[in-house]
């Protein structure tokens, strides 16, 4: 892939404070457009933090852009149609249905008194479509599966027809295959539409196998950043994680994260 | 094969919401023609719904109705279900609409301080403007309704966002006027049977110029409330998610809140305080049409308008000559139904 003049995402010197507590501090990362960006670090590094502040969730300083549009001169609505943003765990109103729920990803594209159209309806039920969700467009949410359930974010993500999608821990609450299944998805995804993909990730090895770059953060800080055999090292993860692993390549060169157990003191019974 | 079921599935959707407005529209109507008929003086039923068609423009219907009993009809009757129905959908529209901003299936019409602010209001205006005219009392009514809603609002907003605090905030506002209200009562005990029967609510002395005087705050209220139903769906999942939808919740709340307030207020200030139509009318709409509130607010105000008709022709036959407070059918009619709702939406939702 070329080197993309115009990045899909491109953050700035990003200072992000939670009641006066800095919580992110001086964070640049940039990923091109249709490339997939995993932001990766230990718990309370910052990174819901990071991805809620390029949303417009919270209050910055420094520059974000998408696209080359600086995000701090538009309003909510213009930006929502740009990005997308799927919280760790969405709120699914129990009793709407599917398709009620996918088509709310139109509200951006709605002026303040008009409903949903021919046209906003046709991107929802395509979207639907695409994500396999329209088997159960009347089903109710809270009947929904896990797996289902991270589908029909995606969808009403995808129904706001965004550049850049970030998911914040996509796969917390999925099993291996489903994990696996939505990953692959969002992949296929992105490469099909052009679509700038960031997400938070908690598996390392995952992280390294799906996106193109990574940004590790510590403490608010980018740790390291770029591609995954640069970032997941077993001297990073020792230091940052303090954690105690071995990493190996896999047949790709990708790396492959094993956590070793010290030695045991107590000898286990045969 | 997706595709096609997909497709055949529209024009399902739309049956079934013209079927739950024709079964609103009906309900509305037998209603109100239950109202026309029943009473202390015996109308020719044939003869009234004529003469009743015969009002509507274009329409020429010859009605046998003698003089007065036209003027019963006309001045008595049909003011009082005019009125009523104003009433019964405002406050259903209200609760509906307090429900959705704030996310919560308990709150009602006589939210954030309501209730209280009108209470007081009136309270104050029987025992100390009694020799200022029949105007006093709906008009302290309907600000002190407003005012209570006001302090409300700002106290919640500026201790932080979300619905909690507001929520929080209308509950002591509303408990500090109530007792204000309590105290200024118990200083002039001769007036507390006027009070009661003020606060337990009353259409009997309804009148066209009361109509009048309501119709434009109901139209206004009604019209911002119902505007919303669509921002109302998107705010369900939650402010922070709305937000990333392009919303602005806040925004959203305060048009939404101040809309219901002057209708809450509207409905009060001719009625005195009528519980439960503004919780049991959206729920049993509910029921009947699903969540998205782009049919609930539209269908609360055509069901709240005949439940409210129906409650209060039943509080002026069942003891007659004597009238029950409508209040009183309201909430004898609403327990139970609330009660009943509460057991079955426990078993939904899981």
């Amino acid at each position: 892939m070329s080197e993309p003049t115009v990045p899909g995402l491109d953050v700035r010197g990003l200072d992000v404070d939670l009641d006066r507590t800095p919580i992110v501090r001086a964070v640049s990362c940039a990923v091109g457009p249709g490339g997939w960006l995993a932001v990766i670090g230990p718990n309370g590094a910052g990174k819901s933090t990071l991805l809620r502040a390029v949303a417009g969730l919270l209050p910055y300083r420094g520059e974000v852009s998408v696209g080359g549009t600086d995000l701090g001169g538009l309003s909510a609505r213009e930006r929502a149609r740009l990005l997308a943003f799927v919280p760790q765990t969405p709120v699914l109103p129990p009793d709407i249905t599917v398709e009620e729920y996918v088509l709310l990803g139109r509200t951006p594209h709605l002026g303040y008194l008009s409903g949903p159209g021919r046209h906003d309806r046709a991107v929802a039920e395509r979207v639907s479509e695409r994500l396999d969700v329209s088997r159960y467009a009347e089903r109710r949410l809270a009947t929904l599966s896990g797996g289902e359930r991270q589908r029909v974010s995606l969808a009403r993500a995808l129904a706001q027809e965004p550049r850049l999608i970030l998911l914040d821990e996509p796969t917390s609450a999925l099993d291996i295959g489903h994990q696996q299944h939505v990953l692959e998805l969002v992949d296929e995804l992105r490469r099909a539409q052009d679509l700038t993909v960031v997400t938070t990730l908690h598996d390392l090895t995952t992280a390294g196998q799906y996106a193109d770059t990574l940004v590790l953060l510590d403490e608010g800080r980018v740790e390291a950043g770029g591609p995954a055999a640069a970032v997941i090292t077993e001297d990073v993860i020792a230091r940052v994680y303090q954690a105690r692993v071995t990493v190996t390549a896999d047949a790709q060169g990708r790396p492959v994260v094993t956590p070793v157990r010290a030695t045991r003191s107590h000898p286990r019974s045969p | 094969m997706i595709r096609s079921a997909a497709v055949r599935d529209k024009p399902g959707r739309g049956l079934r919401t013209l079927r739950v407005y024709s079964i609103a529209v009906a309900f509305l109507v037998a209603a109100v023609l239950a109202g026309a008929l029943v009473g202390a003086a015996d109308l020719n039923p044939l003869a009234t719904v004529t003469a009743l068609l015969d009002r509507i423009p274009f329409v020429h219907l010859p009605s046998s109705l003698t003089p007065l009993d036209r003027a019963v009809l006309f001045q008595i009757r049909l003011p009082r279900i005019v009125l009523g129905a104003l009433v019964g959908g405002l406050l259903a529209v209200a609760g509906a609409g307090y429900q959705g901003v704030f996310r919560n299936p308990l709150v009602d019409s006589g939210l954030l301080g309501a209730s209280a602010g009108a209470g007081l209001g009136a309270t104050i205006a029987i025992i100390y403007l009694a020799g200022s005219g029949p105007a006093a009392v709906p008009v302290a009514a309907f600000v002190g309704s407003l005012a209570g809603v006001a302090v409300a609002y700002s106290v919640g907003a500026a201790s932080g966002s979300g619905t909690a605090n507001l929520l929080l905030a209308g509950l002591a506002v509303g408990m500090f006027l109530t007792a204000i209200q309590t105290y200024v009562l118990q200083r002039s005990s001769q007036d507390i049977q006027q009070v009661y029967s003020w606060l337990l609510g009353s259409l009997a002395t309804a009148t066209w110029h009361q109509v009048a005087v309501v119709l434009p705050y109901s139209a206004v209220s009604v019209a911002v409330v119902l505007l919303h139903g669509r921002h109302l769906d998107v705010l369900s999942v939650g402010d922070e998610e709305a937000r990333s939808l392009g919303m602005r919740p806040g925004w959203i709340r305060l048009a939404v809140v101040a809309a219901c307030a002057l209708a809450a207020a509207s409905a009060v200030a001719v009625s005195g305080l009528i519980g439960f139509v503004g919780i049991i009318v959206p729920h049993a709409v509910r029921r009947l049409a699903g969540t998205s509130y782009r049919l609930v607010l539209p269908l609360s105000l055509l069901f709240g308008a005949g439940f409210l008709v129906l409650a209060d022709t039943l509080a002026r036959t069942v003891l007659a000559p004597a009238e029950l407070p409508i209040g009183v059918v309201t909430a004898l009619i609403g327990s139970p139904v609330f009660i009943w709702i509460l057991r079955t939406t426990r078993s939904v939702r899981t």
